[in-house]
């Protein structure tokens, strides 16, 4: 079972490569039941979002 | 082929606690092992004939432990990966559950947001910010970053996973926590 510690590692190496198999299911897993962890991997989902705007006219406000 | 793949990945956690044992660092360990089972995954061929896969790969592993002690030793460990233990308690659960953020693409549609956002940037230390602008920003991907700032794999997913936290938690206090207020 991942700690949220690992968990939090893994969703955010999860935006940079695909991961291995088994830590895919392993995280899936973890976030399938941890609130806190899905929140996080939602929040740095917005931040790359809110990053690729940021200091382009047409897309900021 | 298939059937190779699953022999090789049938041996992944005794690899996994070979190479936690000497490395003392699980996402290092970690990195070794997957680095050796492409490895060998890509080198089915040399395996042929020989009498024992794990003694093969742990071979194999062995060159992957070494490199990364090299790069270890190279990397004088910065400030040390846990700046963020604070959040979590001994047991790696969180300290304090991080909370929805109500609405977040609204923000999007705000200048005010965009001025946090980029005061919270230049709280981060160079090289992490460098680091995360490079892969958010700009798009590239880890490969081309480790290349510009000459860093392994490993050390740029820390760099960009201390972005992360930090960014999270600096607009958690000053924006999305401070909205409702």
């Amino acid at each position: 079972m991942l700690s949220c510690k690992e968990a939090t590692r893994l969703v955010s190496q999860g935006l940079d490569r695909r991961l291995p198999f088994g830590r895919r299911v392993a995280l899936r897993v973890h976030l399938a039941i941890c609130d806190g962890c899905t929140h996080f991997k939602k929040q740095t989902e917005f931040l790359r979002r809110a990053v690729a705007r940021l200091g382009n006219p047409a897309a900021e406000p | 082929m298939d059937d190779f793949r699953s022999r090789v990945e049938r041996e992944r956690s005794y690899l996994l606690r070979y190479a936690a044992l000497q490395l003392r660092d699980p996402h290092a360990a970690e990195d070794a092992v997957q680095e050796t089972l492409l490895a060998a995954l890509a080198g089915e061929a040399t395996f042929q004939g020989r009498a024992n896969l794990r003694t093969w790969l742990t071979g194999i592993l062995k060159h992957k432990i070494i490199d990364a002690i090299r790069r270890a030793s190279r990397e004088a460990p910065s400030a040390s990966a846990d700046e963020f233990e604070a959040l979590f308690d001994e047991r790696g659960h969180w300290v304090e559950m991080p909370a929805a953020w109500t609405d977040p693409d609204a923000s999007l549609e705000q200048k005010r947001f965009f001025a946090a956002l980029e005061a919270c940037l230049q709280r981060l230390p160079q090289k992490i910010s460098q680091a995360f602008m490079m892969r958010e920003h700009l798009g590239l991907d880890t490969d081309e970053i480790c290349k510009e700032l000459a860093i392994t794999p490993t050390h740029c997913w820390v760099l960009l996973y201390r972005a992360r936290m930090a960014l999270r938690e600096c607009l958690e206090k000053d924006w999305f926590g401070a909205k409702g207020k």
